[in-house]
């Protein structure tokens, strides 16, 4: 192991207002983004916050902005993004209020889930005895496919940082809520459709994609929140065509 | 610096194709005033043409060209993306939209001599 | 109303596909022959087709560009609501006046303005 070398590292302190401070961590052969926060704040300062939870990529919580990408921390080699010599900047993710140093307020973010009706309503009633028989839903169908696309998402909000409508529109909904919104859209079994796409269809809804593309561009998951959003902006065009006619 | 999101094909595509209907929004009006001159006849036409010669006000024209051009193929790259089930390939979708643009633009400027 | 005011963007978006593809080629030929009034109007004066196309041509104009104006000032500026509407209501009004009188003063024939 070499650990003559020192990687420098700037992480930003305090919340809305602060500055960076600067540290140098021992350069390890496969460290991650994630060892290098966690080594400053057990070894050099323990008043530095930041998330994190299962650290193998599979829960998101550690998301942060990286060198000016927004990405997770654990799954990021140091060796991809600071060469020999470079070094590391670690911000907060944008979009999103700080709380403190690297951790930031998720709210808003959860809430747009829930404005665009990000959530499952079951059309038919569990109470209804007759209607007690399990939906059949092809894998293979187009709905189930489109559904299936987007369903992996597990709310790191990378997607809702890196967009530049969610920057420019407080309001926007974001590439998160949309996407989920689409794979709902596609689900057979909920009785909420003509609502949903109401709720993506207002001033903060999924006309205001400019199809920029950096949600599919850095979704450590591989979901194109594109293509989900350009399906409401076609069921949207069909409701609305469909209701004057 | 510029932000990593800002250096993304998709981020150029979008900020060209919105200036460029920005300034096609700004010259229209004028364009249109500039036809209505022919109310007063083929010479008060003649005349504001005559005006729009000098080679700052030609490169100007050239401009709007590429600017219209641009709109549109990038345009038609967001109806793609929007309406079609193709998943496009987008630094180089972007790459051909400005290639043809520039394309016009030059067998325009070529042209008007 | 935003999926109504999206819908006419991306409708008169196609007509526009249409029609700057026609608009482009023919100035594109046109430059090379000379703009001169003389020719432009030879080309344009009493020719029906010409004037349906370009009344078409500004209609499509009058409904798509006021429309990618509103995004703008809403994402970049301040300005939104009530407010906005109305002036781009009234821009949209602006060029469909201004472009079917242009239109019209290519096509109509010389006789009627010389005083």
């Amino acid at each position: 192991m070499a650990e003559s070398e020192l990687l420098h590292v700037e992480v930003w302190r305090g919340a809305a207002e602060g500055k960076f401070q600067s540290f140098d961590v021992p350069r390890r052969e496969h460290q991650t983004v994630l060892d290098v926060v966690t080594q400053i704040q057990r070894e050099q300062d323990a008043t530095l916050s930041y998330r994190f939870a299962c650290r193998v990529g599979m829960c998101g919580s550690c998301a942060m902005v990286v060198n000016g990408r927004p990405r997770w921390t654990c799954r990021t080699r140091v060796k991809e993004v600071a060469k020999s010599g470079g070094q590391l900047r670690l911000e907060p993710l944008k979009n999103f209020a700080v709380v403190k140093d690297l951790a930031v307020e998720m709210t808003d973010f959860f809430d747009k889930w829930r404005d665009a009706k990000g959530y499952f309503e079951p059309r038919k009633s569990w109470q209804d005895l007759s209607q007690r028989e399990f939906e059949i839903v092809p894998p293979a169908s187009p709905q189930r496919q489109a559904a299936d696309a987007g369903i992996e998402c597990i709310g790191c909000g990378v997607c809702y940082s890196a967009c530049d409508v969610v920057a420019w529109s407080k309001d926007y909904l974001g590439p998160a809520a949309l996407n989920r919104a689409w794979t709902l859209v596609n689900d057979v079994r909920d009785g909420e459709q003509d609502a949903r796409l109401s709720a993506v269809s207002g001033s903060a809804g999924c006309h205001a994609c400019h199809t920029h593309m950096n949600c599919t561009q850095f979704c450590p998951k591989g979901i194109a929140p594109t293509y989900s959003i350009a399906g409401l902006k076609r069921a949207m065009v069909s409701r609305a065509l469909g209701r004057r006619t | 610096m510029i932000a990593a999101s800002h250096k993304q094909p998709g981020y150029i595509a979008a900020l060209l194709h919105r200036l460029a209907g920005l300034a096609l929004a700004i010259f229209l009006p004028i364009h249109f005033l500039a036809l209505a001159t022919a109310l007063n006849g083929a010479d008060a036409l003649d005349a504001f043409l005559n005006i729009t010669q000098t080679p700052i006000l030609k490169f100007a024209e050239g401009v709007i060209v590429v600017a219209l051009a641009l709109h549109m193929t990038l345009g038609l790259r967001v109806l793609a993306v929007e309406f079609l089930p193709v998943r496009e390939q987008t630094s180089l979708t972007v790459s051909v939209c400005l290639a043809a643009a520039l394309a016009v633009g030059l067998l325009f400027m070529f042209n008007v001599g | 109303m935003t999926a109504i005011l999206f819908a006419a963007q991306r409708i008169s978006a196609g007509v526009l596909a249409f029609a700057v593809t026609v608009h482009l080629a023919t100035i594109l030929y046109a430059v090379r022959t000379g703009l001169t009034a003389e020719e432009v109007l030879g080309r344009t004066r009493e020719n029906i087709w010409f004037l349906a196309f370009y009344l078409l041509f500004v209609l499509a104009i009058a409904v798509h560009a006021p429309i990618g104006l509103r995004n703008i000032a809403r994402e970049w500026t301040n300005w939104h609501g009530r407010s906005l509407d109305v002036a781009l209501a009234g821009f949209a009004i602006v060029l469909l006046l201004l472009g079917v009188r242009a239109a019209l003063a290519v096509y109509l024939p010389i006789a009627m303005f010389l005083r």
